[in-house]
């Protein structure tokens, strides 16, 4: 009974505070639809623009857009008997480009553990230089695998060794952020421990902070190394190295060679989810300790 | 402590336990980076690391160094019909036109004067071309019977000039002269990339930055059509050497591919994922197949779903989009359903004792909780997208991924190579700006997901 009286016989100052909240609530409201008529008008102009500006329309491509799922499927199906020997002619080369992967997610990493612990606060040994590895990081960030490829495929000729070098740099700047974030909460006790015996900065480093973040940072780390297999089969096509070359050597050649093209699609597609099935249950008992 | 005193034999037991802990430790300590140096010196060889030092073309390199700061202009004599042309880069778009010469060159009366600067001049005429180079002397070259009589100061050939009876060649570092019977060749090289803004027949061509702007502001209409500011915009626009206005459209069409694939993968997801979460799904077996599709997008990856769209779209931007739309609805179709999986049950049935139906339970109880996850996973990705539709676009044919694969496979146009990259790495970070921006401005925190 009291409860009712006093919201209804409220003061005037309860229902100032009311009306307050009402127009407040109002105008959030209008804000989120206004965001939202303006997000969904920049995706329809979106779509149109880049329909009109694709050499098949989208409305057209849709309906055909399973006559080469087939057209392939037909003549892996009618070539079935031949698949297994295609598997075992392109493990080498899928071989190689998991090699692409791994090497640079193991140079990136390590130069990314360099990078981070010398960008991050209270840890760095440089202080003073913590703004400068920093914008060297985002720099190296920015920069996409592609143009470093094929930058260096002009200078050192093609093989693995440019989307290595590519796919390496590109990862010592994503990965040093992150591990830069993770050792930014680390415990700072271990290694006030360790100066007051006298260690020297790379003992501090590796017996104070690298025991508390390892799981972490390997856990990025395996996380980049699934990325990395993507793009060293992307980078494999448009440049060189790897399975994704063989893969756009069966595509030039069209009608005849889909068998080899069934052949890569199933090696990709099963190393690709094997190693994202992997990655994931190492980082859940990494990180969450089960 | 007093089990050890007190029991011998447990002790010796606990001693044993650290003890095999601790060389356990070592093995690890030293087996792990064993191991990496083992692979390492396996990749050496598996790549055939030793062999680039014989493959590697640091010539090319010495190339795309040189055009990345500065231009060679070409001085051209056709000796068949005895005409000289000036042209930048060589290329047609960059000669000069009848009557208009840069200031280092000269040509009267058959006799065209090439000043190289410090004291290097190249004359062609009607008898040869001569050479003079100061602290050596004249090189002089006539024709004479089909060959080549090349006339030296005293002393042997040195090794900057390369002759034959059908080539001679000169390298100093002021420019590159070569004679051959059908032609005679002048490059100079200079700082900065010419014709960036206006190309030679534009009329602004050539007029410092002051001319440009009292031109552009008080001076006399160079076409009385239409002002000059707006003429220059156009010449800008429209540079045959450089095409912004193209690379303009090319990059925005990356970022368009970026931004179509990411949010439409996003609201692909959104729905689908409350099927795909255990607290939410209305039965086990949708739940099971939305996972394996999920599962089943990711699996296939950019590269393959971007061969066979390109196959039924076309070359283009929509194609890309599609590319990483498909891609990224099975990422983020897995993170959204994590996500809300992980959410505070408590907050729904504060909601549900109001009598709220389920819709309204997801709206209210569910939704508020967790879009700053979703958001920023979005942004994030819209952000590393911009770099994937660079790679997407130079496979299905869009946007600045095609224009710079087109560049370098040229393999002469590395000043425009350069430029491309510079843009690329601008707008990349411009994407990371702005998705850091948008992040904070609507999550109210910084940092990745």
């Amino acid at each position: 009974m009291s409860d009712s009286t006093m919201f209804h016989g409220g003061t005037a100052e309860s229902n100032a505070i009311r009306d307050n909240y009402l127009a407040l609530a109002r105008r959030k409201q209008m804000y989120s639809g206004i965001l939202m008529v303006i997000f969904i008008a920049m995706m329809v102009s979106g779509f149109r623009l880049a329909d009109s500006r694709n050499a098949g329309g989208f409305w057209n491509g849709i309906s055909q857009i399973f006559e080469f799922p087939s057209e392939v499927l037909a003549e892996g199906i009618a070539k079935a008997a031949l698949i297994p020997a295609l598997l075992a002619k392109f493990l080498p080369s899928l071989i190689e480009t998991l090699n692409i992967a791994a090497v640079s997610t193991l140079i990136g990493a390590i130069l990314a553990v360099l990078l981070a612990l010398l960008s991050t606060r209270g840890l760095a040994r440089w202080p003073r230089l913590i703004p400068v590895f920093r914008r060297m990081m985002d720099g190296m960030r920015a920069i996409p695998e592609i143009v470093i490829a094929l930058v260096l495929i002009f200078i050192l000729g093609g093989g693995p060794v440019p989307a290595m070098i590519a796919i390496a740099f590109h990862t010592t700047g994503a990965l040093g952020k992150l591990f830069s974030e993770v050792a930014e909460n680390a415990d700072l006790k271990p290694v006030e421990g360790l100066s007051s015996v006298g260690a020297s900065w790379i003992q501090k480093m590796w017996l104070g902070v690298i025991p508390q973040v390892a799981p972490n940072w390997l856990s990025y780390a395996l996380l980049r190394f699934e990325i990395n297999i993507r793009a060293s089969a992307i980078l494999g096509f448009v440049g060189s190295g790897g399975i994704g070359y063989d893969l756009r050597i069966a595509m030039q050649w069209g009608q005849g060679r889909y068998d080899e093209v069934v052949a890569i699609f199933i090696l990709l597609f099963v190393t690709i989810v094997f190693f994202d099935q992997l990655s994931s249950h190492y980082r859940n008992r990494m990180v969450k300790g089960h | 402590m007093s089990s050890i005193d007190t029991a011998p034999g447990a002790a010796s037991d606990l001693n044993l336990a650290v003890l095999k802990g601790f060389s356990r430790k070592q093995m690890v300590a030293f087996g792990v980076p064993a191991v990496i140096l083992l692979y390492l010196v396996y990749v050496f060889f598996a790549f055939d690391i030793p062999g680039i030092a014989s493959r590697a073309r640091l010539d090319n390199a010495a190339i795309l160094v040189s055009d990345f700061w500065s231009h060679k202009t070409h001085v051209t004599r056709d000796n068949r019909n005895n005409e000289v042309t000036v042209s930048i880069e060589g290329e047609n778009k960059g000669t000069y036109p009848e009557g208009m010469l840069p200031d280092w060159v000269t040509m009267a009366d058959g006799v065209t004067r090439i000043d190289l600067g410090k004291g290097h001049e190249v004359i062609f005429d009607a008898d040869g071309a001569r050479y003079m180079v100061p602290g050596y002397g004249l090189v002089d070259i006539s024709p004479q019977a089909g060959k080549l009589r090349l006339v030296l100061p005293d002393g042997g050939i040195p090794d900057w000039i390369n002759a034959s009876d059908t080539r001679v060649a000169v390298t100093t570092g002021q420019g590159r002269f070569s004679y051959t019977r059908n032609r005679t060749e002048v490059f100079k090289y200079q700082a900065g990339w010419e014709l960036f803004f206006f190309t030679l027949d534009s009329p602004f061509y050539g007029k410092s930055f002051g001319e440009l702007v009292q031109l552009a502001t008080v001076g006399e209409r160079v076409d009385t059509n239409r002002s000059n500011i707006s003429a220059m915009a156009n010449d800008f626009w429209n540079n045959a050497m450089w095409r912004h206005g193209d690379v303009a459209w090319a990059l925005f069409e990356t970022v368009l591919m970026a931004f179509l694939g990411t949010m439409g993968a996003a609201m692909i997801a959104l729905p689908l994922a409350f099927f795909a979460a255990t607290n939410f799904s209305p039965s086990r077996p949708i739940l099971f197949t939305l996972r394996r599709l999920f599962d089943f997008l990711r699996g296939v990856d950019g590269l393959i779903w971007t061969i066979i769209l390109s196959r039924a779209f076309g070359p283009g931007p929509m194609t890309g989009a599609l590319a990483i739309l498909l891609t990224d609805t099975g990422t983020f179709g897995k993170t959204f359903s994590e996500a809300l999986e992980n959410i505070d049950n408590k907050q729904v049935e504060g909601v549900q004792s109001t009598g709220a139906s389920r819709i309204q339970q997801a709206r209210f109880g569910v939704i508020p909780q967790v879009t700053p996850v979703f958001l920023s996973q979005v942004l994030y990705y819209f952000e590393s997208n911009t770099r994937s539709a660079t790679v997407i676009g130079a496979i299905v044919g869009g946007g600045i991924g095609l224009l710079l694969t087109q560049a370098i496979s040229t393999q002469k146009d590395w000043e425009e190579v350069s430029y491309y990259i510079i843009l690329i790495i601008l707008m990349v970070m411009a994407m990371d700006t702005l998705s850091g921006w948008l992040r904070s401005r609507l999550i109210g925190r910084t940092g990745h997901p």
